[in-house]
């Protein structure tokens, strides 16, 4: 069977990426994209340790899960949110989104 | 399960005699049964489209394709001969690579389904323990496809065309999970196999006919068959998202969507219509290629006078049937299901023994749930349709306008 | 201490698919181009859930993920569709930024290497049992009241509250 760190050491890659794509991306869409990356990084984490070291716990399963829940959620609100900015400013640049800056 | 081991062992067995090492003879064997799953369905196509179009013909008082070959039955392979020399042409400004990843899509995500596919008790591709939601998802794949076609065409029509038939296909998703859900909730289990041995005392067809009818309902709207082609609506518009495409490219679309068809209509066979069960069946387990070919056929056949007889629906009839219609009954029904399960459990009077006598007692309780919503859902269209009718009549008498003048306004659901 | 089989091939190749994936999302300037990466990079993950017997969610997540949400996004691009090619890609920390990811990446990757191996280089081999608790289980335990069913009633109240805040934030108010 594939070791458990090798695993681990792809989905802390592309929970990097992710990290590097939310601190860089100016485009709120390719930031919500990183986003569901590093959710997606931890969701790999999850079922791994659940596999490797409690096969029988439903735990790791079913936070996983929840995170599926919460990044549907997520992915919902946050793409209404964006277009509704894109309406009122005609921008999806999160630079220009500053009106709460003060 | 175990015998379709067994059988696999066998080829493996004969492989490993000849002197293959075992990894090898596995990877092979799997290789094989993955290329036969895969080429049934192409072979089935060309049958399908000939099939389509002499059925049609024969609704329309034509005689449909009779030159090429007996009955007309090679003129599938002429048409694909001819579609092979046309220009293929790839629009300027077009995303080359993802232009020709969508027909592959296309294609790819329909034989993709038939591996979960029991064809008998023992020959399936592979029985998953989520088979039906292995289904789903791979479905729902084929909106990536259209995505991707009426985009990378760089044609503002195609793109348009593609928005429709997307928000044409995830609104019939969810009518089409949730009556799925039903057979799940009897059966007890995802497993397409599992399914189908369970509807060894009662088809599900006679336990969940609501749930039988939403799915095949969703199933053409998911298909894009009539009364739901509208994103092609060939009479009307050109075509939808595939508008650019051409030659074989257009053709491999074309197929997937038969091939599609057809295969909705062998999943309602194996869910809804008890799968290869059949006389016999027990003993002589190829018979269930016949049994499940039989029912299949007669669903399609069905879809397909569907097809050539009702008229299309428009864009806002289609989502009001939908989401005012579909979805709250699918809802409704799941609830219902539930409950009267639960109900026959506590009374004792689910099967403990798969035949005919013991499902018998839980049927009826079903059945009759059914009934009480399909009573609800005619009482519901009845009243709204006699409201719509006497508001037109108010204003016809109000305005004075004669009756032909008026625009028919029938109720959602017609 | 890898043996070659079939398992390894599937391994590597689902991880090409997922660090490639998320290379392309992150570096593609076409917002599309970058969708249909993540769309890559979350069948991966797919594919390894899939080797991690867990094939529920693999199906979960094609079915939520690559037919939801990335159309969800697909959409999203498309309607602030002047936007999909903006002259700089990054913002001006990006040297920082990328710094920061690459040692957040050396530390995660230290964490995880170094106790597989030890202080001393010696490799744990900690056993891997074969008994995998299945689909039905996790069915029950999101329902069983000594579990999660709490979690799970508060995730659909979680999706409700979604689905209403979506519709009221991206409602037009002109109609």
């Amino acid at each position: 069977m594939i070791p458990l760190w090798m695993y681990l050491a792809v989905a802390a890659g592309i929970f990097c990426i992710g990290t590097y794509g939310v601190l860089t991306r100016r485009n709120a869409v390719a930031i919500l994209m990183s986003v569901e990356l590093m959710l997606n990084a931890v969701n790999i984490n999850l079922v791994a340790f659940w596999r490797y070291i409690e096969p029988l716990n439903m735990a790791g399963q079913a936070f996983a899960a929840f995170v599926f829940v919460v990044a549907a959620a997520e992915a919902a609100v946050g793409l209404a949110i964006i277009i509704a900015v894109y309406r009122n400013r005609r921008s999806v640049i999160v630079e220009d989104v500053n009106m709460l800056k003060w | 399960m175990n015998e379709v081991v067994c059988s696999i062992n066998h080829v493996v067995k004969c492989l490993t005699d000849a002197g293959v090492t075992p990894d090898l003879a596995n990877l092979l064997t799997i290789i094989g049964g993955v290329v036969l799953v895969a080429t049934v369905p192409l072979i089935t196509v060309i049958f399908l489209i000939w099939i389509e179009r002499k059925v049609a013909a024969r609704v329309q008082d034509r005689l449909g394709p009779n030159r090429v070959g007996p009955f007309g039955l090679l003129q599938t392979v002429a048409d694909a001969l001819k579609m092979l020399t046309k220009e293929d042409i790839t629009p300027i400004g077009a995303d080359k690579f993802i232009y020709n990843l969508a027909p592959i899509i296309a294609f790819a995500t329909v034989i993709l389904i038939w591996a979960v596919i029991p064809f008998t008790p023992l020959h399936i591709g592979a029985d998953l323990s989520i088979g039906l939601l292995y289904f789903v998802a791979v479905a729902s794949i084929g909106t990536v496809k259209i995505m991707i076609a009426g985009w990378s065409s760089n044609n503002k029509y195609a793109l348009l065309g593609a928005f429709r038939t997307i928000a044409q296909l995830l609104s019939y998703e969810v009518p089409l999970v949730l009556s799925l859900l039903i057979p799940v909730m009897i059966a007890g289990t995802m497993s397409m196999q599992g399914l189908v041995h369970a509807q060894g005392g009662m088809w599900y067809v006679f336990m969940a006919p609501v749930a039988a009818v939403m799915f095949f309902i969703a199933n053409l709207a998911e298909t894009g068959r009539a009364p739901f082609d509208l994103l092609e609506a060939e009479s009307e518009i050109i075509a939808g998202y595939n508008i650019e495409y051409s030659g074989f490219k257009w053709g491999m679309f074309m197929a997937g969507e038969f091939m599609h068809a057809f295969t909705a209509s062998l999943l309602a066979a194996v869910i809804f219509l008890g799968g290869w069960w059949g006389p016999g069946v027990e003993q002589v387990p190829v018979l269930g290629f016949l049994y499940l070919g039989l029912k299949t056929f007669v669903v399609y056949l069905f879809s397909l006078v569907l097809r050539s007889t009702v008229p299309r629906v428009r864009i806002d009839q289609l989502m009001a049937l939908n989401w005012k219609w579909l979805v709250p009954i699918s809802v409704a029904n799941v609830l219902v299901t539930a409950f009267l399960l639960q109900l026959t459990k506590a009374l004792g009077l689910a099967p403990q023994t798969g035949d005919f006598a013991a499902a018998l007692p839980q049927t009826i309780i079903l059945l009759l749930g059914n009934l009480a919503i399909v009573l609800v859902v005619l009482n519901l269209v009845r009243n709204i349709g006699r409201n719509e009718r006497m508001a037109a009549a108010a204003t016809d008498a109000a305005v004075g306008h004669s009756e032909d003048e008026r625009v028919a306004v029938g109720a959602p659901g017609h | 201490m890898l043996e070659f089989n079939a398992q390894t091939i599937a391994f590597i190749v689902f991880a090409l698919f997922s660090l490639g994936g998320a290379l392309g999302v992150v570096t593609t300037r076409n917002l599309i181009h970058a969708t249909l990466y993540l769309i890559l990079s979350l069948f991966g993950a797919a594919g390894f859930f899939v080797l991690l017997s867990a094939p529920f969610l693999a199906a979960v997540q094609v079915l939520v993920y690559i037919g939801a949400i990335a159309i969800l996004i697909v959409f999203a691009v498309m309607l602030t569709r002047s936007m999909t090619r903006i002259s700089d890609l990054y913002n001006r920390q990006w040297l920082l930024s990328a710094i920061v990811a690459g040692i957040l990446f050396v530390v995660l990757l230290a964490g995880v290497i170094v106790p597989v191996w030890g202080v001393n280089g010696t490799q744990i081999d900690r056993p891997v049992s074969d008994v995998v608790a299945g689909t039905v289980d996790l069915g029950k335990a999101l329902v069983d009241q000594n579990q999660y069913v709490l979690p799970f009633e508060v995730a659909s109240l979680l999706l409700t509250a979604a689905m209403i805040g979506a519709i009221v934030i991206a409602r037009d108010d002109q109609e």
